[in-house]
């Protein structure tokens, strides 16, 4: 392969910022994929992805075979789980789970049995003979949540809604985290699987064009997802220049496309869907073999290893029993973190098991996870011109550092992404990006507080208000039976007497029927609270945060800043 | 259980850059203006230098001392010796030693320090040094020297040193008769007295021989003020190497220096003979390191990109008015402080457009 392949006659649009951080992906990419070995024991949380937690199907002592759904999808953004392997489930509970908080989470232990027996599989003969909707609900039933590290429910993204037309359906195989190699390897390995895969969401979107984006430090995966591709029509493989954070879904459809799409809104307003590499691959056995997504590909690397490479993971595998397969050292390692070093979390444990979106576990000494004591801001401006959004990171930290959640708000605090540029060229090495969780932490914290100010005070509203009209009720009804009292006392005739008991009937009934529905009301308002029009929404929202670093379980940013200043 | 992990938070890696490594670079950069000044107007300068580094190292330790600062970070991240040689390059080369001194320890006292230390102080702390210097010792910050090819009793190393520090000159020497006006106050007084360009040009642009038989002090040089014009084109190669090595933008010293030549050039269009052409504004004075290295100090200009365009051209078209009708000679350093005023408002006006952030 020739530098003149790596270039297509597509143009491509740049995106602000950007850096070239040292790629290291020669370590884990040097040596052949392997299977890693079935291991006895398998933990799976039930949240490994965004949206609610699954909801378990099975019981403690139960047998499962391979691939059988163990957990079931909790509302419209949720995903099913299913038996990695065949065993018996010993524990449904708490567990460690690798999530930035470093809280344990609810899970299901299987205990393998060995024999790895499946579950009786039904692939889909004629996939383009079924409605979309039929289609999405296959993948949805086989667990299947974006693997490039979001881990968002995949036949969401294939269901744009609202007759949206998608012009163009984007398959992510940049990898711009250094390290990471896994859709690498899948690509070199796989490409044919990977399309098959992109011509199913395809079909299930109708889009009219497909571009396979892979940055141009692949060239063996470009050239295989070239060769897979031949002869298909509206089908490109686009090399581009290598640049983090280019694998950002927004950023590569900027470059792909030159469409910005509008902050809070998904790729799809602007007709373009995302899909990284290996979830294409595992929408392709969930239709062809009937398999549900039960292991992926991890990137096992880092200098805290002997032999980095990509494993072939079940789901539910611990992370310290790859670490010591691939020749790593407990003891000697400093950090561990899931994901690539520039966005991924460093865990506070080994024994964590793979998740869906685990696509790294980078294991690092000590000399390559260096601490660095933070200096003051010299507002030189590096963070804010590698910022991919254009922000000014450094106003943003100065008025996070100050607790002034207003202006943090002001300069778009919202719209980071928590790339890492900022903090890595940083000369001064202030962790920015931690300052920002930090605050987006506390602004959420006070928001949800003032929401339930605002609910407490429209029902004591309401309440009072419902308090005035039964008094002002009551009153009106006394004075009511005192006139007609006096009425019948003076006019004492039979049929005024029970016209004015059928008037006060009346009114009786039309104050209970009042209260009734003040006490719906009430109701409504209470289940309002708790389920608004909105919910799906809302859900999507609030998994959104959760799955950002909790707050709380935080160090705040302070502590970690050393010796930094912090009067002015 | 396995044993716990420290954790830290993303990303893991950063680059190896440094503030040390920017000052040092910043430092680097200013050689070869440091050098071509040396060669033109003597040793002092050298002295001045170094001199200032101690003095401010000495200031700074003393103030993270009584600030209860850590000590080696903050002494090494060599932003005093920044300010330090930034500060010496703006006196007279032959200026006794005090000045130095008070004009340094005023820089990082009360410069630095008393705003909050490194990254907190909103004016330049070695243009408001030297200011304090100007206004309270104008005698000695005018007395400067011709360069050495017009200078009659040009000074060694050691008699340079007893000077600055003994006050010490040769027998029958005085400061007076040593020092000279610079390029850009001859030709200020010279247009007082009501002289046109043609005839300052005609008394004081004589070739180099015949103005020195007769021991005038030219005023223009090839291309800009006689000497200064190569200190400053020094300067802007440090100053286009710190561009390269991505110290600094180029946003404030383009824009700075195309206003300054964009309203000289606007004035010498109209009346060439009361106003010098804009090359001679560019190579004159502290135009040069004022614009890649005094204009650029991070700390105190705007952040953003329209911002620095913004706060350098209001730098270059002050730094004009203030030297053709103001009452000093040169002017970066007053332009400079008041643009430094003015950054907290041009950072809230100009803000980059966001990201996803459509019209
Ligand atoms: S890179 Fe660091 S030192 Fe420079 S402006 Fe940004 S936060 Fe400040
Ligand atoms: S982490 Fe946020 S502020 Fe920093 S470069 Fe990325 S998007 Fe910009």
């Amino acid at each position: 392969m020739t530098d003149a392949d790596l270039f297509s006659t597509r143009r491509l649009w740049r995106f602000h910022g950007g850096v070239h951080p040292p790629q290291h992906k020669r370590e884990s990419n040097d040596q052949p994929v392997l299977k890693a070995e079935l291991p006895g024991r398998l933990t799976l949380p039930l949240h490994q992805h965004i949206g609610a937690p699954a909801e378990p199907i099975v019981e403690v002592g139960d047998l499962v075979l391979k691939g059988q759904r163990i957990a079931k999808a909790k509302g419209y953004v949720s995903a099913p789980l299913h038996a990695p392997t065949s065993g018996r489930i010993i524990d449904i509970g708490d567990y460690p789970v690798p999530h930035p908080s470093g809280l344990s989470a609810p899970c299901i232990v299987i205990e393998a049995d060995g024999e790895d027996r499946w579950i009786d599989r039904e692939p889909i003969a004629d996939y383009l003979s079924l409605e979309p909707s039929e289609l999405r609900n296959r993948i949805r039933d086989a667990g299947i949540v974006g693997l490039g590290g979001a881990g968002f429910p995949s036949y969401i993204k294939m269901n744009p809604g609202g007759g949206k037309v998608i012009e163009t359906l984007i398959l992510n195989g940049a990898e711009c985290e250094p390290y990471i190699t896994c859709d690498d390897a899948l690509m070199r390995r796989q490409a044919d699987e990977i399309i098959g895969g992109m011509n199913i969401v395809r079909h299930a979107l109708q889009a009219r064009e497909c571009l396979i984006a892979i940055e141009d430090n692949k060239p063996e995966a470009i050239a295989a997802m070239r060769a897979a591709i031949e002869g298909m029509e509206g089908v490109e493989v686009v090399p581009v220049p290598t640049l983090y954070p280019e694998g950002g879904e927004k950023q590569l459809v900027k470059v792909l496309t030159g469409k910005e799409v509008p902050t809070d809104s998904l790729c799809a307003s602007v007709g373009v869907v995302g899909t990284n590499v290996g979830t294409a691959a595992a929408v392709y056995h969930a239709v062809h073999h009937g398999t549900p997504l039960i292991s992926r590909l991890v990137t096992i690397t880092g200098d805290g290893v002997g032999r980095p490479r990509n494993l072939e993971v079940l789901i539910g595998t611990r992370m310290d029993e790859l670490i010591t397969s691939c020749l790593g050292d407990l003891a000697k390692i400093e950090r561990i973190i899931m994901g690539g070093p520039m966005m991924g979390f460093s865990m506070s444990r080994a024994d964590l098991p793979v998740i869906k979106t685990t696509n790294c576990v980078l294991a690092l000494h000590r000399e390559s996870a260096p601490t660095h004591t933070a200096m003051p801001c010299i507002r030189c401006g590096a963070c804010a011109d590698s910022c991919p959004i254009n922000l000014l990171p450094q106003q943003i930290y100065w008025y996070s550092k100050f607790r002034d959640l207003e202006r943090v708000q002001e300069y778009n605090l919202f719209d980071c992404i928590e790339c890492g540029c900022c903090s890595y060229v940083c000369p001064s090495h202030i962790p920015l990006v931690h300052y920002f969780r930090y605050a987006k932490g506390d602004i959420w914290i006070k928001e949800r507080e003032k929401e339930k100010a605002d609910l407490a005070r429209r029902r004591h509203d309401s309440r009072q208000a419902r308090i005035e009209r039964e008094k002002a009720e009551a009153a009106a009804l006394r004075a009511q039976k005192r006139a007609a009292l006096e009425a019948s006392k003076a006019a004492a005739g039979a049929a005024d007497t029970r016209k004015t008991e059928v008037e006060a009937a009346m009114k009786r009934a039309e104050s209970r029927r009042q209260a009734a529905m003040d006490q719906a009301e009430t109701q409504r308002q209470k289940a309002q609270a708790r389920v608004r029009p909105d919910a799906a929404k809302d859900e999507v929202k609030e998994a959104l945060k959760a799955t950002k670093e909790t707050p709380s379980a935080e160090q705040p940013p302070e502590q970690q800043a050393g010796n930094e200043e912090k009067d002015a | 259980m396995s044993r716990l992990f420290r954790t830290a938070t993303s990303p893991h890696v950063t680059t190896s850059n440094s503030v040390t490594r920017v000052m040092m670079t910043v430092f680097l950069a200013l050689i070869p203006g440091i050098a071509t000044y040396v060669w033109l107007f003597g040793w002092g300068v050298v002295i001045n230098i170094l001199f200032a580094i101690l003095v401010a190292l000495v200031c700074e330790g003393g103030m993270l001392w009584l600030r209860k600062r850590p000590l080696k970070p903050f002494l090494s991240d060599g932003s005093a010796v920044v300010t330090a040689t930034l500060l010496a390059l703006t006196i007279p080369p032959l200026s006794p030693w005090w000045i130095t001194l008070i004009g340094v320890g005023f820089a990082i006292i009360v410069g630095k320090h008393l705003y909050g230390g490194l990254g907190y102080n909103p004016f330049n702390p070695a243009m408001l040094g030297y200011v304090l210097l100007l206004v309270s010792f104008p005698r000695e910050m005018t007395s400067w020297l011709p360069v050495i090819t017009f200078s009659q009793h040009p000074l060694d190393f050691t008699q340079s040193l007893s000077y600055i520090l003994g006050g010490h000159l040769p027998p029958g020497l005085t400061i007076d008769a040593l020092s000279e006006a610079t390029p850009l106050d001859s030709l200020k007084n010279n247009l007082r007295q009501g002289n046109t360009i043609a005839e300052i040009r005609a008394q004081l642009g004589l070739d180099d021989a015949t103005s020195r038989m007769l021991s005038i002090i030219p005023i223009f040089g090839n291309f800009g003020g006689k000497g200064w014009e190569w200190v400053n084109f020094a300067y802007l190669l440090g100053g286009l190497f710190l561009i390269w090595r991505r110290i600094i933008g180029w946003q404030i010293p383009v824009a700075m220096l195309a206003s300054l030549a964009g309203m000289s050039l606007i004035f010498y269009g109209v009346n060439g003979n009361a106003y010098v052409s804009p090359m001679f504004h560019l190579f004159a004075g502290a135009t040069m390191l004022g614009a890649f290295f005094i204009a650029t100090d991070p700390v105190t200009a705007a952040t953003s990109v329209q911002g620095r365009l913004v706060y350098g051209a209001g730098i270059g078209i002050l730094v004009y008015i203030i030297r053709v009708w103001g009452g000093y000679p040169d002017a970066v350093a007053f332009s400079v402080l008041l643009m430094n005023m003015t950054v907290p408002l041009i950072d809230a006006r100009f803000k980059p457009r966001v990201f996803g952030h459509l019209k």
